[in-house]
């Protein structure tokens, strides 16, 4: 019996200690989850979280200080990848949040604009070039589709136009199963 | 020579006979040519051309746009004389029913060729001749449209040990390829030839399928009267998919190309005897790919092989070849690899081998589909040694991390697993939709990092500049401090150190407040400027009526920009 208590109890030590090392000799540095996290949210910089940005949104998740079903960008399939990472319960988006939409693009309305420079402010991925008293534009390919630069113009002359399909970014469907009648004799 | 074998392998009934047994009929041009832009991967081409404008045969109306993949996108040309009508979107031969920008011409009936001549590819640079082949709009002709400049751009300095030369043509009803070889095996074997030298390949080994004795023989004669060494006609067994560059190399070489790896690395190169027949009147002739060989097949009274202009409508092409009345749909390509096109008016294009006539009583809905047994024929038939019915699990799972462990990419959707597949799982059509799936999460992800990458280079930017400006203030208020006491000092040299401070402070707000009052506030500025804006609304000018002022702002930046043009223009590529 007592042999057997000090195997059991010197194994104990003897795993504790190599744990111990371990955990020591191979810390990781910075913040991995973050980064992962950071990684499957969709960088739309949007804000509906109710963080300033993806980043701050991941480094909160991160935290366990928010839940995951806060990005409407990152729709179903992104809560989904959030749950697999963290080990935690699906939740379908929080309403309060917003919805999740097709991406879309902002387009200004050049001949509106009257170049007061305070959608450039507001773009969170310096998508718009322009200068004061200038005519604005949104550059397509770096736009995420945030909407953020729409509630500042004072001229509401950006729109938020879907993105369209078209050859490059067509998708082949689901193959559907075709039903049939049964035939009858 | 000895021949290897490849895995798997189907042989579906070969449907060649009627259309390989006359000769081509070279089609005049139609009342419309629709020539897409994209013909190739690599970005879609510009046009070169407006509405109005006329065009010679051979003339080039599309060019890759050289700021961004330009080198990649191989140029296309105007198939015949005539007038440019439009340049607008158009639906083009592809399953989507999607339209592109197409060029329109009407022919003039003249069909008059630019100043065609001949490329001495032996006396220029081997980028020189990839630009050269770009330009003459060389593509694969096989069916992938691959630009072939890309794929000599080993030049001459690395030799290739074997250069394939692809006439098996092992698709059903296509015999395009067949008639080519039977009937202008010389020139097909005098673009071999070119490409052989600018590869500056050791041996050539031209693999035909054995149930094509004529174009055997024809190529045979070619190449003996031909006097090359080291270039050898193969007749390869017949059995589908033999075409398959993966799987022609492995019969011919016994080289088995790996996953993730190209045949270029084992000193192989693969081209399609169409290709070489390009390659032979871009460099001999100076014609650019203007026009191809198509067969019409299926369900048509005369199955025939033509020489159709690029851009030709396929219906303009079929009425050739009397489509029989229960015609239902256009398949692009054979039976096994072909896509259903969105409708007849859709033009042939540079991947365009086959015109396939569909009618229900020949190609028959297929029955349901069933549940997969794991019976394992599919992985008995796939010629790239795959797992079908893995692949199909986890496609039709939404799995597509797995699917791409299962080498889904190496697929080359031949189509061997779903034409053995005893439950009739349509196996093609999941791979197709995991791959774009995958394609799209691919982009989605690109364009993530890179908002990511602005993201964060913009916190950096906004605290630096907050830092700056904090900087300046300090500065600022520190040099006006001193400014300050020295006047002070200067005036009240008896005052204590108190009241000097006080009365700093004093001057300060004093000096910074007519400022304030002459600069109009931030809010003003936007009342102002909606003001302007609500005038504006009613009549939109900013690009169409800039006043005065703003119009010759613009001329002196045009001028500006013309000179760095000008400047510019002897170290831009000569195509500009
Ligand atoms: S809602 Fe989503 S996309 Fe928008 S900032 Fe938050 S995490 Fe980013
Ligand atoms: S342009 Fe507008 S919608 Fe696009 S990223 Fe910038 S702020 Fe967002
Ligand atoms: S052939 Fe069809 S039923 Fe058999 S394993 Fe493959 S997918 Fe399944
Ligand atoms: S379609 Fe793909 S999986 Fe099916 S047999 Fe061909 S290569 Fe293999």
């Amino acid at each position: 019996m007592l042999p057997a208590l000090l195997v059991m109890a010197l194994g104990a030590v003897l795993l504790g200690a190599a744990l111990g090392f371990a955990a020591v000799k191979f810390r990781v540095e910075g913040d991995p989850l973050t980064e992962k996290i950071d990684a499957i949210l969709p960088q739309t910089q949007c804000g509906q979280c109710g963080y300033p940005g993806c980043k701050p949104y991941a480094t909160a998740i991160a935290k366990g200080e928010a839940e995951i079903n806060q990005c409407p960008p990152g729709g179903d399939e992104g809560i989904r990848k959030l749950a697999d990472l963290l080990g935690r319960e699906y939740k379908p988006l929080s309403a309060e949040h917003g919805v999740e939409k097709p991406k879309a693009l902002a387009v200004i309305d050049e001949q509106r604009c009257i170049g007061c420079t305070l959608c450039i402010q507001a773009c969170p991925v310096d998508a718009i070039v322009g200068a004061a008293k200038q005519m604005h534009t949104v550059i397509a390919a770096q736009c995420t589709g945030c909407e953020l630069c729409v509630p500042p113009c004072p001229v509401d002359c950006i729109a938020m136009v879907p993105i369209a399909e078209d050859i490059s970014n067509w998708k082949w469907k689901y193959p559907v199963v075709a039903i049939r009648p049964v035939a009858t004799r | 020579m000895r021949l290897f074998n490849f895995n798997g392998g189907v042989k579906p009934e070969p449907h060649k006979k009627n259309a390989a047994g006359l000769p081509i009929a070279v089609l005049p041009a139609p009342s419309f040519l629709v020539i897409p832009l994209h013909q190739s991967i690599g970005g879609t081409p510009r046009p070169l051309v407006n509405a109005g404008d006329f065009v010679l045969k051979g003339q080039r109306i599309g060019a890759g746009d050289f700021s961004t993949a330009g080198e990649m996108s191989s140029a296309v040309h105007a198939s015949t004389s005539g007038q440019v009508v439009a340049v607008e979107e158009r639906c083009m031969p592809h399953p989507s029913g999607l339209s592109a920008l197409c060029v329109i011409i009407k022919p003039d009936g003249r069909d008059q060729w630019i100043a065609r001549q001949p490329f001495d590819y032996r006396h220029h640079s081997p980028s020189d001749t990839r630009a050269y082949l770009r330009d003459a709009g060389i593509v694969g002709l096989g069916g992938a449209v691959f630009p072939t400049h890309l794929k000599i751009s080993s030049g001459k300095h690395s030799a290739l040990d074997t250069l394939i030369i692809n006439g098996a043509e092992c698709e059903p009803f296509i015999t395009c390829d067949d008639r080519l070889m039977r009937e202008r095996a010389d020139a097909v074997l005098r673009g071999i030839g070119i490409l052989r030298e600018l590869l500056n390949a050791k041996q050539v080994l031209i693999g035909i399928e054995d149930n094509k004795p004529e174009a055997l023989a024809a190529m045979t004669a070619a190449v003996q009267s031909s006097n090359q060494n080291g270039m050898a006609v193969v007749a390869v067994p017949t059995r589908y998919p033999a075409g398959g560059a993966k799987q022609l190399i492995r019969v011919l070489t016994g080289i088995e190309v790996p996953h993730g790896k190209r045949a270029t690395d084992y000193g192989v190169q693969c081209f399609n005897v169409g290709t070489a027949y390009a390659v032979y009147e871009a460099v001999a002739l100076g014609q650019p790919l203007i026009s191809r060989i198509v067969t019409v097949a299926g369900n048509v009274a005369a199955p025939r092989n033509y020489e159709v202009l690029i851009g030709t409508p396929m219906k303009d092409v079929m009425a050739h070849s009397q489509p029989l009345d229960d015609t239902d749909r256009l398949i692009m390509g054979g039976p096994m690899m072909g896509v259903t096109m969105p409708g007849n008016e859709v033009p042939v294009v540079k991947a365009t081998n086959c015109i396939l006539v569909g009618s229900p009583k020949l190609f028959p809905p297929p029955p349901p589909e069933m549940p997969c047994i794991r019976c394992g024929e599919c992985a008995k038939a796939c010629p790239a040694n795959l797992q079908p019915f893995e692949l199909y699990w986890f496609s039709r799972a939404k799995i597509f991390g797995k699917a791409q462990e299962y080498h889904l990419f190496d697929c080359i959707e031949c189509g061997c697993c779903a034409y053995v597949c005893p439950s009739n799982i349509p196996l093609v059509d999941y791979y197709r939709f995991a791959k774009s799936e995958i394609w799209a999460h691919e982009r989605e992800k690109e364009s993530a990092d890179e908002a990511r990458e602005r993201y964060e280079f913009r916190q950096l930017r906004e605290a630096r500049e907050q830092q700056e400006k904090a900087a300046r203030l300090a500065a600022k208020t520190a040099a006006s401090r001193a400014a300050a006491l020295a006047h002070v000092a200067e005036s009240h040299p008896a005052t204590n150190a108190n009241q000097s401070a006080a009365e700093v402070s004093e001057s300060a707000s004093a000096a910074t407040a007519p400022d304030q009052a002459a600069a109009p506030t931030p809010a003003e500025l936007i009342a102002a400027a909606l003001a302007r804006a609500r005038v504006q609304a009613t009549e939109a000018k900013n690009t169409t009526a800039p006043t005065a002022a703003q119009q010759a702002e613009i001329d002196a930046i045009e001028a500006r920009r013309a000179e760095i043009r000008a400047q510019a223009q002897p170290h831009l590529p000569p195509d500009d």
